[in-house]
C-alpha cells in the first residue's frame, strides 16, 4: 500500500501539483482510517488530504483516473513535464537580463556616470526601446517605490497624549510607581497601505507597453506587501505567486509561463468580470486602489466593460486607469471600452515611460 | 442526546453522515469523510467554498452532535491576541492596586507581591482560543474560526502556532496544555488565499453548492413546513439560477429564506408574480434580478412545469 501512495503522489506532483511530504504521511494514515476498499474512500482521502486548493481539483481528478483506476500507470508525457520548454515564449527577456545585470554587479557605479543616459531613456516611450534599453529601465524601475494611499486599521498603537486610554501600559507603568497610575498611556488606531491591485492588459495592441509593464508590476510587488498583479488578455491570469519572487528574471520568467494569451485578442470586459466575480467584490478590491494598465481597446461589448467598471469602482477605494497611449498629440479616448470605463475612474494618466510611471507613483501616493 | 460524547470514537465516514443528520445536517460523502479525518487524526478542518454554502454550519452541527461548547471566533481585520487569545482585566487591576494601596501600604507588602497578585488568574479574561483549550469531563469543545481570510496573515502566523501544539503562554502565569486538543473548523471564503502552512497543517475540503436531490433533503429538514412539491420547485429554480452566471448565486440559506417567505406568502405554485414579490429573498443585487427579470420569470415557470 505504501508504494501506491507514494506512486499516486509522484503521479500528483508530475502533473504540477505541489505535495509536502506531511500531505503524504497524512494521506497515508487517511486510507488507514478510512479504509482503501472503496475508489470513492481512497478518491475522498486523498482529496481532502492532498488537494488544497479548488484549481487543482480537475488536475487531481485526472491523475487519480490514471494512477488507481486501472489507466497506464505509465508516466506523465514528458512532453508537458518540462517547463524549459515554454521559455521560448520569451527570447528577449530571458537573454538580456542576466547580460545586463552582470554589468551592474560588476561595476555598480557605471549606471551614476551614465546620468544624463538615465533622463533621456526615462521620457523615452517605452514602444520605441531596444531590449537592451528595457532592461536598463527595469532596473531603473526597481528604485521605485509605490506608497498608495493609507486607511485606518483596527490594530492600536501607543499614541502621545490622545486617543483612547491604554489600560494595559497604564497598570504596567503603575506597578513601577507603587501602584499609583501616575503615568497614563493611550493609543489610538494604526495606519496600513491600502491594498494595490494591479491588472495588466497583455493583448496585442499594447504589446510594445505590456513587456515593460510588466517589468513595473514587478517591482512594484518587490517595493511593498499587500499588490495583487493580474494579466489580462483574453482571460484573467493571477500573477502574484509568479512575481512574488524577488529575483526580476526569474519572476519575468514564471509570468511569462503563466500568462497563455501574450498578444492575443482584447475582452477587457469579460476579464474584469471575472475579476469582480473571482477576486475583486468579494475582497481583494474592496477598499483598494485599483489600477488597470490597459490602452482601452477591447473587442466585446461596452456595456460590459461599463457595468463591470461600475462594480469594480463601487467596491475600490480608487480606480486608477493607466493609458500608455494617453501622451501621443492628439489622443482622445475614444476606443470604445475607453469610452465605457471613463465615467468610473477616478484618475486617468499616460504610462507610456519611465517619468510617468514616476508621476504614477506620486499620484497613488497623494 | 443524552450528555456530551466523544465524536472522535466515530468508527466511519458514514458513521459521520448518520450522525450530523441527527442534527439536521445533510453532509456528501467529500465532506464526511475530510470530518472522519479531521476527528481521527485530530486535526483542523479547513472549510472553503463560496459564501452561504453551510460551512459555518458544519461546526454548529458538530458541536451539538458532541454536546461540547461551540467557541467561535469571528475574525477581522486587525483581530490580535488580545481578543482572540486572552487579556488582562486592567480595570479590575487598576481598581485592586487602589485598594492594595488603601490597606496595603501600611502592611508593608513588596511591589513584587503586588505585581504576582494583580497577574494571578482571576484577573485573566479569556478569549476563544485560551477558551477552546479547557475541555469538560474529557469532551473537547468545538473552536470554530469563521472567516479566516478577512484577518491578516500576522494573524495567521500565530494561528498555526497554536494549532501546533494546543498550548498558549501567557508570559505571567505560565502555559496552558489542552488535556483534549478541540476540535478545530476553520472556514474561509477565499478572498484571499490561506497561507499553505496553514493548510497543510489541515484537512481541506472545497464546498460546493448541493445537487438538486439534496438541495430538496436540506429544505425538507431544514424548513419541514414547506410542501414537498415546493421544496422540489425553489431547489429546481436555485440549481438554474447557480448556472446563470450572477454576481451572487443563491446560497443554501437564501434558498431556504425563499421557501420560508413563499410558505409565509402563501404561495403553493410558483407563478410569476411570486418570483416578482419574493425575489429579494433570494437574489441581492439588482443586477442579478434584472438580469432574471430580462430572462422573463415565465421561463423559469415554464422549466418547473416542463419537469
Amino acid at each position: 500500500m505504501d508504494r501506491h501512495v507514494v506512486g499516486f503522489v509522484d503521479v500528483l506532483r508530475r502533473s504540477g501539483i505541489a505535495v509536502a511530504l506531511g500531505s503524504t504521511l497524512d494521506f497515508g494514515r487517511a486510507l488507514a482510517e478510512v479504509g482503501a476498499g472503496t475508489r470513492s474512500g481512497v478518491y475522498w482521502a486523498g482529496r481532502a488530504t492532498l488537494v488544497r486548493c479548488p484549481e487543482d481539483v480537475s488536475t487531481y481528478d485526472e491523475a487519480f483516473e490514471r494512477h488507481w483506476m486501472g489507466g497506464q500507470v505509465g508516466f506523465v508525457e514528458a512532453a508537458e513535464q518540462p517547463t524549459i520548454t515554454l521559455l521560448l515564449d520569451v527570447p528577449e527577456d530571458a537573454e538580456v537580463p542576466p547580460v545586463e545585470d552582470g554589468a551592474a554587479d560588476s561595476d555598480g557605479d557605471h549606471i551614476s556616470v551614465r546620468w544624463s543616459r538615465t533622463e533621456i531613456l526615462a521620457s523615452r516611450d517605452f514602444a520605441d526601446c531596444t531590449a537592451d534599453e528595457l532592461a536598463e529601465l527595469h532596473d531603473l524601475m526597481g528604485s521605485l517605490r509605490l506608497f498608495g494611499a493609507t486607511r485606518k486599521c483596527r490594530r492600536l498603537r501607543p499614541a502621545a497624549h490622545r486617543g483612547r486610554p491604554d489600560l494595559r501600559r497604564t497598570v504596567r507603568a503603575a506597578l513601577r510607581t507603587g501602584g499609583e497610575p501616575i503615568h497614563r498611556a493611550f493609543s489610538e488606531p494604526g495606519v496600513r497601505p491600502r491594498r494595490l491591485v494591479l491588472l495588466l492588459d497583455v493583448s496585442g495592441s499594447m504589446e510594445p507597453y505590456a513587456r515593460a509593464l510588466i517589468r513595473f508590476l514587478h517591482a512594484a510587488m518587490v517595493g511593498r506587501r499587500d499588490v495583487e498583479a493580474f494579466a489580462l488578455g483574453t482571460r484573467l491570469t493571477r500573477l502574484t505567486r509568479e512575481l512574488s519572487t524577488r529575483d526580476p528574471d526569474a519572476a519575468l520568467a514564471r509570468a511569462a509561463v503563466a500568462v497563455t494569451d501574450w498578444s492575443g485578442g482584447t475582452r477587457l470586459g469579460d476579464g474584469l468580470r471575472v475579476f469582480n466575480d473571482r477576486w475583486g467584490v468579494p475582497g481583494m478590491a474592496r477598499g483598494a486602489t485599483v489600477v488597470i494598465l490597459s490602452d482601452g481597446w477591447d473587442r466585446g461589448e461596452p456595456s460590459v466593460m461599463e457595468e463591470q467598471m461600475g462594480r469594480l469602482h463601487r467596491v475600490a477605494h480608487q480606480v486608477v486607469w493607466v493609458n500608455p497611449l494617453k501622451a501621443s498629440p492628439g489622443y482622445a479616448p475614444i476606443a470604445r471600452g475607453m469610452a465605457a470605463a471613463l465615467p468610473h475612474v477616478d484618475r486617468f494618466v499616460e504610462g507610456h515611460s519611465l517619468d510617468s510611471l514616476r508621476s504614477l507613483a506620486k499620484v497613488l501616493a497623494d | 442526546m443524552t450528555g456530551p460524547i466523544d465524536i472522535r470514537a466515530v468508527d466511519s465516514v458514514d458513521g459521520v453522515v448518520s450522525a450530523l443528520a441527527a442534527q439536521d445536517y445533510l453532509a456528501d460523502e467529500g465532506l464526511a469523510t475530510a470530518i472522519f479525518l479531521a476527528l481521527r487524526l485530530r486535526r483542523p478542518l479547513l472549510l472553503e467554498g463560496e459564501a452561504g454554502v453551510g460551512k459555518t454550519e458544519v461546526a454548529k452541527a458538530l458541536a451539538a452532535w458532541s454536546g461540547g461548547d461551540l467557541i467561535r471566533l469571528q475574525c477581522y481585520e486587525g483581530l490580535d491576541a488580545s481578543q482572540a487569545v486572552y487579556e488582562w482585566d486592567y480595570s479590575r487591576q487598576l481598581l485592586h492596586l487602589r485598594a492594595v494601596e488603601a490597606v496595603g501600604v501600611a502592611a508593608g507588602s513588596e511591589v513584587s507581591d503586588i505585581t504576582d497578585e494583580l497577574y494571578a488568574e482571576r484577573f485573566l479574561v479569556r478569549r476563544p482560543l485560551l477558551r477552546s483549550l479547557s475541555s469538560v469531563d474529557g469532551i473537547p469543545p468545538v473552536l470554530l474560526i469563521d472567516e479566516v481570510d478577512r484577518a491578516d496573515d500576522e494573524f495567521e502566523a500565530f494561528l498555526l502556532e497554536i494549532l501546533s501544539d494546543y498550548a498558549i503562554t501567557v508570559p505571567e502565569l505560565g502555559t496552558f496544555t489542552a488535556e483534549v486538543p478541540p476540535i478545530v473548523v476553520i472556514t474561509s471564503n477565499r478572498t484571499r488565499d490561506v497561507h499553505d502552512a496553514l493548510k497543510r497543517r489541515c484537512f481541506y475540503h472545497w464546498v460546493q453548492h448541493p445537487g438538486v436531490e439534496r438541495e430538496v433533503e436540506i429544505l425538507r429538514v431544514r424548513a419541514p413546513h414547506v410542501p414537498a412539491a415546493l421544496a422540489h420547485d425553489v431547489a429546481v429554480v436555485a440549481a438554474e439560477l447557480r448556472d446563470m452566471g450572477l454576481y451572487k448565486p443563491p446560497g443554501i440559506s437564501e434558498t431556504i429564506d425563499w421557501a420560508e417567505a413563499l410558505v409565509l406568502i402563501g404561495v403553493d405554485d410558483l407563478d410569476e408574480s411570486a418570483f416578482e414579490t419574493t425575489i429579494g429573498a433570494l437574489l441581492k443585487y439588482r443586477e442579478d434580478q434584472d438580469r432574471l427579470r430580462s430572462r422573463g420569470f415565465g421561463d423559469l415557470v415554464g422549466l418547473l412545469r416542463g419537469a
